[in-house]
C-alpha cells in the first residue's frame, strides 16, 4: 500500500522514537486516516503488519479513538462543539443550523462528499464559545452567518 | 488563532511571551528562553527537586498535586529508562489554556520538560498533544527540532555531557486518554484503559520504567520557578497554593477569555470584574469553577478564593481552571445533561460503575428533560452518581458523579419542576435565543 | 516469603507476604465476589464486585489488586460494602437482558448468583436497554451481545491462557464490544475457554445451546477419551430415548490435572456417541454381506470358530495363528485383559496395537533409575522445560497449557527444539531448530557429541541458529535444575537411551514420553505387544505370569506387520481387532484378510470392521468404567457417563467370548467370594496354594467382586500384580490422579523402532472418534472453507 513521502519519512522517524513499534500506532493512524480517506481493510493490513501487531489489535485502536474511522468521511468534517461552554453561547443551535444547512445528520455525509458533520465534544476553544472545527482548522466566536461563510468558504476552496 | 485578552489583574508568568512571537527560537532566546534549564544543568538533581517543591507549584491538570513531589518519587536509580511525559491531552470541558501555551510558547514547555528530566535523571521525554490540536502539533514538532539544531537537544546538551531527547507525540480523540495511566497506555499504541495502581507512573509507568507526568501549563510554569525562584513563585499565591495559573473564563461572560491571576484570586471578582460580567443584564445562576467535574457553585458561594484547598472547602474543585459561568436562562437539568452525556461519551467502558452508570444518567436525564420525568427519577439521579463515585476504575467516574450530584442536590427544585409531564420550564418560558457574542 | 497478619471481619488471618487480598480471603473461606478477577489471568479491577473497606483508606479498595500489609483491617461485608456491590449488580442488570428462563447460563450464572446474594431486585430504570444482535463467530461459539458484562475474562484466557489472541475489546463506553479476531468471525483453536470462563450467558456454545437446563442433567467426572494427556472432563447427561445422551463437556469444578482447561476435543467432541452411524446391533457376515444379528448368534458363532481355530491349528502351529490388535482407546482394565485372554484363552503372543510411541524403551532406559519420570502436574511447577519433537499445542493441548502457565505465571524456562517453528517457540527461552529427523542428534549433541553439531545447522531453514548460539542453548539447557524433559515420538529406541542417561547428568530432571492416545500408555503397560506382558514384563522371563496366569505361549508373538505378512501368506487364520482399525489407520490392504476370520469389536463401520466376519457393537470410553493411564503415567478413573442401548463394553464382550469358547471364566476375571470352601484356589495356577488374590484383597481391605463383567475385578489383579499400579484405590475411586513409577523392565523391553507410527492428528482430528464427531467436523470443515476463500 502506498503513502505518501512524508506520511513514510514521518513514519520512519517516529519509529526511532520508542522502544517498541506499537508505541508509533495512535497518531500513525490519524497521519493515514488523513491521508487515505479512512482507516480502510487495507490501511488496516498495512499498519498492523508494519508494526508487528494483528489486525484486531489495531482495530481494537481504532475503535476506541474518536477522531479514527473506518468509514468514508466528507472532504471536510464539520465538528461542532456542543459541550456546556459552547452550549451555553449556542453551540446546540449552531449544530441544528448546519443539519439545515448541509442537510444531513449527526455523522452524515452531503450527498456530494463535500461535507460530513459530526457533533463532538470539547475541542478546547471553550473562551471562544461557539466554535466548529473543520478538519483541523478552528472556527471560533461563531455565530449562523458567520457559520454560513466558513461553509462557502470551504466550497470555494474546492473550485480553487 | 484563538484570540488573546487582557486584565490589568493578570500576573503575566506562563503568559508573558504569549503574542510575543515567541515559537520562534530566536525570539523565545532573546526573552529569556532556555536559560532556566542552563541554570538547572548547573544545580543538582534534589536542588531542583526543592525549588520545585518550594515553589507551591501544584499539578494544573486537576488534582493539584505537589509538582515537586510527584518528582521526588521517581527513584534515583533504575534499571529501565526513566521518562518524562508532558500531558497536553487538554479535553475537559471548559478548559483550553494548553491550547494557548502550545501556540504562543511551545518552547516553554519544552524547557519545562528538560528542567523535569534532569531532576528525575531521565533522558527521553515525550510532548503528548490532543489529536484536535493538529496545528499546535505542527507548531511542536517544529518547535523541537528548532532545539535540536541548536544543540539544546539531542547529545550533550549545552555542551553539559548530559543527553536529552524530546519528543511530540498525538492522540486520537479520547478525553480519558488525559488521565495520567490512560495517557501511557495511548502513547505504547493502545486503548486508553487506565492503569492498576499501584504501581505508580513514578516507579512502573512507560514501558515499565519510571515516569513522571506533568500538565503542560505546570512544565510551562517550571523554566520561571527556576529562574526567578522558589519564594518569588510562591509569594505570587496563597500558602501551599504557589504562583499564578491561567483560568479560562467561558459561557456567560461579557468577556470571556483565557487570563493568567494569582492563584487565590477572588471569584466573584473574576466573574464581575475581569470576565466582565454577566450580559444582557442578565444575573448569573451558577459557577461550575475548575472544568465540566468540578461540582457547581451557587451565587451565594462564589466570594471565594480559587486555589485548591479554599474551593476543597467550598466543596468543590479548582480542577483545571475552566471557569463556566450560566446565567439565569440555562435550564440546570439541560446543563447536567449535557455534562454527563459527556462523561457517557468518553467513559471508556473499562469499569461497570463508569460504563454503565453514565449510561443510565444520559438516559434518565435525558428522558427527564424532555418532560417524562418521574419523581423517582431525582433520587435515581443521585443515587446512581453516588454509587459511582469513588467506586470507579479511575477518577473518570468521579467526574460524572460529582456535578451530577451537585445539581441535583443544590437545583432539586428545578428538578421537580420538571416534573408531570411539564416540558423543560425555561424552553417554555421560550427563553430568548442564547447570546451569540 | 515471610507472612503477615491482617484483621478481616474481626478475624485475624495470616497470608504470605504479596497474597492478594481476596486469595488471603478464600483461604479462610471468606468468599468475596468478583467477576473480572480470576485466578491465573492478568488483573482487572475491571468490576469493582470485591470492593472492601480498609481502614485508613477513604475509598472502598478492590480485592483483587490489593496486596496484604501487615496490620491490614478490612472488612469485607459491612453496609458500606454490600451497598456498593448492590448498586454494581443494579448497573449491569439495567442493560442486562433477563432472558434468564431461555439463557443457557441459567442456574449457573455468576451475575443471577450476585443479585440474590445482593438483593437488586428492584430495577431503577425505565428506559429500554441497549440492545444488539446476537452473532455466530465459528460453528461453536455465539456471542449474545447485550449479555456480556465486560469482564474481560474470554480476552485474557485466550490471549494469555491459550496463546492465540483471538478477543479483543472494542468501541468503548457503553460501547464497548468484545470482538472476534476476523470482524465478524473467529480464526481460533476453538477451545472454548471463553465460553467455558464466561461468567453469564454471552459467551456459547454451539453443541450446547438451548438443548437442556443445566439442573437436568447428571454430571459425572470422567477422563477424555482423545490424547494421552488425561483431562478431566465432567459430562453432563441427560436420559434419551436411546440411553444417556452427552450433552456437555467442562471442567467448571476444576478438578483433575487440567484445573478448568479442555481444547476442542475435551469439551465438544463426545458427539460420536450419538452419531447414525454408530452400530447398535452386532453383525454377522452372511453371504458375503454383514447381516443383524443376535449376541447370542454372535459370541457363539465367535466363540465355536475362535476355538476351532486355536485347537485345530494348534498342533501345527502353536496358536499363532490367530492374532489380536488392541486399542489405545480402551481401558487399562481391558487392555489388561485382552493382554490375557490372548495368551491365556487364545493361546497366542499374537498381540499388538497401534503404537504411537517407545514407552517400553523409557522403562528400559530408566531402569536402576527410580522416580525419573514427571507427571502432568509437575509440567506446570517444573522451573524448566525441554521439549524435544512434538508440537503439543496440536497434539498435547493440555501439556502445552501446562507449559504456557507454568512459563506465564512462574516464569519457567522453555526450551524447545524441533524441526518445525511449533507455536511453543513463541513461550520458549530457546528454540533450537533442527533438519526433519535430526531430533535424536540434538540429544547426542546436548549430551556432549560435538561431531553432530553440523548435522543440526538447517541451511534451509530461516531461524536456523549458528554454532556458537547452538553451544549457548546446550550450556543453558545443561544449567537448569529439576528440568522436565518431553519428548515426542521422534526419539524412539536407542535414542531414548541416551536422553534418559544424558538427563541423568541433570540435577533432577524427569522425563515424559509424549503417546498419541487416550490409553497409549495404557496400552503398552497391559501388556499389548508380542513379546511384552503387563508392566513390560518380557515374554522370555515370565514366571511371574506363568505363575498367574498358567501357561502361556513362551515363544514371542507377531507384531502387526508380521500379522499382516501371516495374513497374506495365509497363516492367520483369525484376527481380532478390539477398539482398533488398523486397515484404515495404518494403511493395511483390507484383502489380505480376505482368508482370515475377522472380528471387530467397534463403534462403527471402520475399514476393519467393514472387512470382518462379526461386528460387536461396542460402548466407547464415556459409557465404561475403568482407568486409563496418561502419556506421563498418571492413573486416572473413567467413569461411565453416557450409554447407548444395545452396545457392551469391550470388557464384558471378551469375557463373553470366552466364555463361549468353554473356556473358564474364573480363571480370566477373579470374581466371587475368595473365601468359599476352595479358598479360590481352583483360580491360582498350582492347586492347593491359598488364593494370593483373596489374600490381597483381604489385606487391602477389598471385596471380592460379585460378577466377572466387573472391570474393577480386573482393577484389583492389576494393581497386585503389575508393577507400578500399585496405588491408593481410595484416591483413585474419588477421582484424584497418582503418578505410577514406570516398571524398570531392562533392555530387553527394547522395541523395533520401525513399529511406531504416529496418529499426526491435530486438534481438530482425533482418529475414528473424530470422524464421527459432527462438532469437529463441522469447525474443521469451516476452517477449510475459510482457507479456500483466503486463498482466490
Amino acid at each position: 500500500m502506498k503513502f505518501s513521502d512524508e506520511f513514510e519519512a514521518r513514519f520512519t522517524e517516529m519509529l526511532t522514537h520508542y522502544p517498541t513499534r506499537r508505541s508509533a500506532l495512535v497518531p500513525t493512524l490519524l497521519y493515514a486516516q488523513d491521508e487515505v480517506g479512512s482507516l480502510s481493510d487495507e490501511v488496516i493490513e498495512e499498519l498492523a503488519r508494519r508494526l508487528d501487531l494483528t489486525e484486531l489489535e489495531v482495530r481494537n485502536v481504532i475503535s476506541y479513538y474518536s477522531m479514527l474511522t473506518t468509514k468514508p468521511r466528507g472532504k471536510y468534517n464539520v465538528q461542532v462543539c456542543t459541550n456546556i461552554a459552547c452550549m451555553l453561547r449556542g453551540g446546540e443551535e449552531l449544530l441544528d443550523h448546519c443539519k439545515k444547512k448541509l442537510g444531513v445528520g449527526h455523522k452524515g455525509t452531503t450527498q456530494d462528499g463535500l461535507f460530513s458533520l459530526e457533533e463532538v465534544e470539547c475541542i478546547g476553544a471553550c473562551s471562544w464559545a461557539p466554535a466548529v472545527q473543520v478538519n483541523y482548522d478552528f472556527h471560533e466566536n461563531l455565530t449562523k452567518e458567520k457559520m454560513d461563510q466558513v461553509l462557502d468558504e470551504y466550497k470555494k476552496k474546492l473550485n480553487h | 488563532m484563538a484570540s488573546l485578552v487582557s486584565h490589568p489583574d493578570e500576573v503575566r508568568v506562563i503568559s508573558k511571551r504569549f503574542g510575543q512571537g515567541a515559537t520562534n527560537i530566536d525570539r523565545y532566546l532573546e526573552l529569556d528562553g532556555y536559560k532556566a534549564v542552563q541554570k538547572a544543568l548547573a544545580m543538582q538533581p534534589d536542588a531542583i527537586i526543592n525549588e520545585v517543591k518550594n515553589s507551591g507549584l501544584r499539578g494544573r491538570g486537576g488534582a493539584g498535586f505537589s509538582t515537586g513531589m510527584k518528582w521526588s518519587f521517581v527513584p534515583k536509580q533504575s534499571a529501565k529508562p526513566k521518562y518524562v511525559l508532558c500531558n497536553g491531552d487538554e479535553s475537559e470541558p471548559g478548559t483550553c489554556k494548553d491550547r494557548l501555551i502550545f501556540e504562543h510558547d511551545p518552547h516553554t514547555v519544552i524547557e519545562g520538560a528538560m528542567i523535569a528530566a534532569l531532576a528525575v535523571g531521565s533522558h527521553t521525554a515525550y510532548i503528548y498533544i490532543r489529536g484536535e490540536y493538529r496545528y499546535l502539533s505542527v507548531i511542536m514538532q517544529k518547535a523541537i527540532k528548532d532545539a535540536y539544531a541548536k544543540g539544546f537537544l539531542g547529545k550533550n546538551i549545552f555542551g553539559s555531557g548530559y543527553d536529552l531527547d524530546i519528543y511530540w507525540h498525538g492522540g486520537a480523540g479520547a478525553y480519558e486518554v488525559g488521565e495520567e495511566s490512560a495517557l501511557m497506555e495511548s502513547l505504547e499504541g493502545k486503548r486508553g484503559i487506565p492503569r492498576i495502581r499501584p504501581p505508580f507512573p513514578a516507579i512502573v509507568g512507560l514501558w515499565g520504567g519510571p515516569t513522571v507526568i506533568n500538565n503542560a501549563e505546570t512544565l510551562a510554569a517550571v523554566p520561571h520557578i527556576i529562574l526567578g525562584g522558589a519564594d518569588w513563585y510562591a509569594k505570587l499565591g496563597t500558602p501551599k497554593n504557589g504562583g499564578t495559573r491561567l483560568f479560562c473564563l467561558s459561557g456567560n461572560l461579557n468577556k470571556p477569555g483565557v487570563y493568567e491571576l494569582p492563584m487565590g484570586y477572588n471569584l466573584q471578582k473574576m466573574i464581575y470584574e475581569v470576565g466582565g460580567g454577566i450580559p444582557n443584564g442578565r444575573s448569573l445562576k451558577a459557577v461550575v469553577p475548575g472544568g465540566s467535574s468540578t461540582p457547581v457553585l451557587l451565587p451565594e458561594e462564589i466570594d471565594v478564593p480559587m486555589d485548591f484547598d479554599s474551593l476543597a472547602k467550598a466543596g468543590t474543585m479548582l480542577g483545571s481552571g475552566g471557569v463556566v459561568v450560566l446565567d439565569d436562562t440555562i435550564c440546570i437539568v439541560k446543563f447536567a445533561l449535557r455534562t454527563i452525556k459527556f462523561y457517557q461519551h468518553e467513559s471508556c467502558g473499562w469499569c461497570i460503575p463508569c460504563r454503565e452508570g453514565t449510561d443510565w444518567l444520559k438516559k434518565t436525564l435525558t428522558r427527564f428533560h424532555a418532560g417524562a420525568g418521574l419523581k423517582k427519577d431525582i433520587d435515581n439521579i443521585y443515587y446512581l452518581a453516588e454509587n459511582m463515585l469513588g467506586k470507579t476504575f479511575c477518577p473518570l467516574g468521579d467526574a460524572a458523579a460529582m456535578p451530577t450530584m451537585a445539581f441535583v442536590k443544590k437545583f432539586r427544585k428545578e428538578f421537580e419542576d420538571h416534573l408531570e409531564g411539564k416540558p423543560c420550564p425555561f424552553e417554555k418560558a421560550g427563553a430568548a435565543e442564547p447570546v451569540m457574542a | 516469603m515471610a507472612d503477615v497478619t491482617l484483621t478481616v471481619d474481626d478475624k485475624k488471618i495470616t497470608a504470605p507476604a504479596g497474597t492478594l487480598l481476596i486469595e488471603a480471603c478464600k483461604s479462610v473461606g471468606i468468599e468475596i465476589p468478583s467477576f473480572c478477577y480470576y485466578p491465573g489471568l492478568s488483573l482487572q479491577g475491571a468490576c469493582r464486585m470485591c470492593v472492601v473497606k480498609i481502614e485508613k483508606m477513604p475509598k472502598l479498595q478492590t480485592a483483587c489488586t490489593t496486596v496484604v500489609t501487615e496490620g491490614m483491617i478490612v472488612a469485607t461485608d459491612n453496609d458500606e460494602v454490600r451497598q456498593a456491590r448492590k448498586a454494581m449488580v443494579e448497573m449491569l442488570l439495567g442493560n442486562h437482558p433477563l432472558d434468564c428462563p431461555v439463557c443457557d447460563a441459567g442456574g449457573e450464572c455468576e451475575l443471577q448468583d450476585m443479585a440474590f446474594s445482593y438483593g437488586a431486585s428492584e430495577s431503577k430504570f425505565i428506559e429500554a436497554k441497549n440492545h444488539k444482535e446476537e452473532q455466530q463467530w465459528s460453528p461453536v461459539v455465539y456471542f449474545d451481545r447485550p449479555r456480556c458484562i465486560l469482564c474481560y475474562r474470554c480476552v485474557r484466557v485466550c490471549g494469555e491462557g491459550m496463546d492465540v489472541w483471538a478477543l479483543g475489546v472494542q468501541n468503548r463506553g457503553v460501547s464497548s464490544i468484545i470482538a472476534p479476531n476476523e470482524k465478524d468471525h473467529l480464526e481460533c483453536e476453538e477451545c472454548g475457554m471463553c465460553i467455558d470462563i464466561c461468567p453469564v450467558g454471552a459467551l456459547t456454545s454451539g453443541a450446547y445451546r438451548y438443548k437442556t437446563r443445566p439442573w437436568e442433567m447428571n454430571h459425572v467426572g470422567t477422563i477424555c477419551t482423545h490424547c494421552g494427556d488425561g483431562c478431566k472432563t465432567t459430562l453432563g447427561v441427560r436420559r434419551c430415548d436411546t440411553g444417556m445422551e452427552i450433552v456437555r463437556g467442562d471442567n467448571r469444578d476444576k478438578s483433575g490435572i487440567n484445573n478448568d482447561f479442555l481444547c476442542i476435543k475435551g469439551r465438544y467432541a463426545f458427539d460420536f456417541a450419538h452419531h447414525k452411524e454408530r452400530l447398535t446391533q452386532p453383525l454377522i457376515r452372511k453371504n458375503g454381506k454383514l447381516t443383524p444379528a443376535t449376541w447370542e448368534e454372535a459370541f457363539e458363532l465367535i466363540g465355536k470358530r475362535f476355538r476351532e481355530i486355536r485347537d485345530e491349528v494348534r498342533d501345527h502351529d502353536g496358536g499363532s495363528a490367530i492374532g489380536v490388535i488392541g486399542s489405545n482407546r480402551t481401558t487399562n482394565e481391558e487392555n489388561y485383559l485382552l493382554s490375557k485372554f490372548a495368551r491365556v484363552v487364545l493361546k497366542t503372543n499374537n498381540v499388538d496395537h497401534h503404537r504411537t510411541a517407545d514407552f517400553p524403551a523409557l522403562a528400559a532406559a530408566l531402569h536402576g533409575k527410580p522416580g525419573k519420570t514427571a507427571s502432568m502436574r509437575e509440567v506446570l511447577n517444573a522451573p524448566a522445560i525441554l521439549l524435544l519433537g512434538n508440537d503439543p499445542t496440536n497434539q498435547h493441548p493440555l501439556l502445552a497449557w501446562q507449559i504456557r502457565t507454568n512459563v506465564r505465571l512462574r516464569r519457567a524456562k522453555l526450551y524447545v527444539i524441533n524441526s518445525a517453528p511449533i507455536k511453543l517457540r513463541r513461550q520458549a527461552a530457546g528454540f533450537g531448530m533442527v533438519p526433519a529427523g535430526a531430533e535424536a542428534k540434538a540429544v547426542a549433541f546436548l549430551a556432549g557429541d560435538d561431531s553432530l553439531l553440523d548435522s543440526l545447522l538447517d541451511s534451509k531453514a530461516s531461524d536456523s541458529m549458528t554454532r556458537d548460539a547452538w553451544i549457548g542453548l546446550r550450556d543453558k539447557i545443561r544449567a537448569e535444575q529439576n528440568m522436565v524433559i518431553a519428548f515426542g515420538s521422534e526419539l524412539r529406541g536407542h535414542d531414548i537411551e541416551k536422553l534418559v542417561s544424558f538427563a541423568s547428568t541433570l540435577t533432577g530432571a524427569k522425563l515424559i514420553c509424549l503417546g498419541d492416545y487416550a490409553n497409549s500408555r495404557g496400552a503398552s503397560e497391559m501388556g499389548l505387544y508380542p513379546d511384552l506382558l503387563p508392566g513390560y514384563e518380557p515374554i522370555a522371563s515370565a514366571d511371574k505370569f506363568q505363575k498367574e496366569w498358567g501357561n502361556l505361549p513362551a515363544e514371542k508373538g507377531l507384531s502387526l506387520p508380521e500379522m499382516v505378512e501371516a495374513a497374506k501368506a495365509g497363516k492367520l487364520k483369525a484376527l481380532y481387532a478390539v477398539g482398533s482399525n488398523p486397515v484404515g489407520r495404518l494403511g493395511i490392504d483390507p484383502f489380505v484378510f480376505s482368508k482370515s476370520f475377522v472380528v471387530v469389536q467397534d463403534m462403527f463401520l471402520t475399514e476393519t470392521a467393514t472387512i470382518a466376519d462379526v461386528v460387536l457393537p461396542a460402548a466407547n470410553a464415556y459409557e465404561k468404567t475403568g482407568t486409563y493411564t496418561n502419556t506421563c503415567g498418571d492413573l486416572q478413573l473413567v467413569k461411565k457417563a453416557g450409554e447407548v442401548t444395545n452396545t457392551k463394553p469391550d470388557f464384558e464382550m471378551m469375557v463373553r467370548i470366552a466364555d463361549a469358547m468353554g473356556s473358564d471364566v474364573s480363571g480370566l476375571v477373579p470374581f466371587g467370594s475368595g473365601t468359599h470352601s476352595d479358598m479360590g484356589q481352583t483360580r491360582g495356577a498350582q492347586s492347593g496354594e491359598a488364593d494370593s488374590h483373596a489374600v490381597w484383597l483381604e489385606a487391602h481391605n477389598l471385596e471380592p467382586k460379585m460378577t466377572p463383567f466387573d472391570p474393577m475385578a480386573i482393577l484389583d489383579e492389576i494393581q497386585r500384580v503389575v508393577a507400578g499400579y500399585h496405588v491408593s484405590r481410595v484416591n483413585l475411586l474419588a477421582g484424584n490422579d497418582q503418578h505410577l513409577e514406570i516398571a524398570e523392565s531392562g533392555a530387553s523391553a527394547i522395541q523395533n523402532p520401525e513399529l511406531i507410527v504416529p496418529a499426526n492428528d491435530d486438534l481438530f482430528s482425533s482418529g475414528t472418534l473424530g470422524r464421527y464427531s459432527k462438532t469437529l467436523n463441522s469447525v474443521f470443515e469451516n476452517k477449510s472453507a475459510d482457507a479456500e476463500v483466503a486463498a482466490d
